[in-house]
């Protein structure tokens, strides 16, 4: 049970993780010299970097408050299962936290597909970077978590 | 030997102070405007000395695909000279205040074809060795939405919608709770108006509730 209970927190963690470091580093498209998106766009001249902030478009702007919006959520449903494991009633479900875990999920997947459709196809701009492959990882993972709040109940 | 070191030191103080010191020039990194409107290039700059009299402000402009740039404005002596006969002839206007190390100017009437790169330079003698400053204006003929302000709408209404979702929940389950409460209250003024009615026909019934011995 202890142990259910630890995988359950560490897995949730690591989506956590995971969603920060997706959305704090501009590295969604990277291409020989170029880095850029979701905040910066940077350069790697011979001088050193050269960043100026990402391009205002309305898709940019919206992928950048989906990924806040899943972090948020994320968190919020961290928040939540700690405090209904020790309010919940003996047999209770995991409600709001699985509820929060699931929406977070729709959020990044809203985000990643939506920077899939509309990132341009520049030539300099060749490959999605990892901050990218995370948000793709992080969608499944957190949606695996939110179904396993919703089978999981609280015993004793 | 100590007074020579004494001497290398006093010269090396008072030299290399000097040599950090350079005059830094702020201005925006560009500015969006729609056609037809004014705008206001800024530019200020930082210096470890004073404002001197001579402090000197001047503005290059290079047009969006040029290589060349050509001078539009040029503060000296306490006079300033706009273009007279480039391309902002009679559309230039300095408004900036060189005492407060101010050196800005107003674009009025922009067209498509003042897209370009404009570039301020100060300085403040003696300190004048610095790099100028370059901002970029970019002329719309609708000007798209500002960086973030679609990301924080988004934000404010789902974070908003959630809170309110909340407080519905707790209001429906008070006003619940509220209702069952009166609901006992109405049931009990409904028996006081029977028995008041009661007493005008016959005797009143006998109270049932007597304090417990």
């Amino acid at each position: 049970m202890l142990l259910i209970l630890l995988g359950v927190l560490i897995l949730h963690l690591i989506i956590l993780i995971l969603l920060i470091v997706s959305t704090a580093v501009s590295a969604w498209s990277v291409g020989g010299q170029r880095s850029t998106d979701l905040w910066y766009n940077c350069m790697i001249n011979n001088g050193g970097y050269h960043c100026k902030p990402a391009s205002s478009e309305d898709w940019i702007q919206a992928v950048q408050a989906l990924m806040i919006l899943s972090l948020l959520f994320c968190f919020f449903s961290l928040i939540a299962f700690l405090y209904q494991l020790f309010k919940l009633v003996k047999g209770g479900r995991f409600f709001f936290t699985a509820i929060f875990q699931i929406l977070a999920s729709v959020f990044v997947m809203c985000a990643a597909i939506i920077y899939t459709v509309m990132s341009p196809d520049d030539a300099s701009i060749t490959q999605f970077g990892y901050a990218y492959v995370l948000a793709w990882v992080a969608f499944p993972l957190c949606l695996i978590s939110g179904l396993i709040y919703i089978v999981l109940r609280k015993k004793e | 030997m100590l007074t020579f070191l004494a001497l290398a030191s006093v010269v090396l103080l008072g030299i290399v102070p000097e040599q950090s010191q350079a005059i830094v020039i702020y201005t925006g990194w560009e500015r969006h405007a729609l056609l037809g409107s004014d705008i206001r290039l800024s530019c200020s700059f930082f210096s470890w000395r004073w404002t001197s009299e001579d402090v000197t402000f001047s503005w290059t402009y290079r047009p969006d695909g040029s290589r060349d740039s050509i001078s539009i404005f040029h503060y000296t002596g306490g006079v300033a000279y706009v273009d007279n006969k480039g391309p902002f002839r009679d559309r230039l206007e300095f408004v900036g205040n060189p005492g407060r190390r101010d050196g800005s100017i107003l674009l009025k009437n922009l067209e498509f074809t003042d897209n370009g790169t404009f570039t301020c330079d100060a300085k403040n003698p003696p300190d004048i060795v610095g790099r100028p400053s370059s901002v970029r204006l970019l002329v719309f003929e609708k000007v798209p939405i500002q960086a973030g302000v679609i990301t924080g709408a988004i934000i404010g209404v789902v974070l908003g919608l959630l809170v309110l979702i909340v407080v519905i929940y707790y209001l429906m389950r008070f006003l619940v709770a509220r209702r069952v409460f009166s609901l006992s209250v109405s049931k009990h003024g409904k028996k006081k108006k029977e028995g008041s009615q009661q007493r005008q026909l016959w005797t009143p019934p006998p109270l049932t509730c007597y304090p417990l011995p």
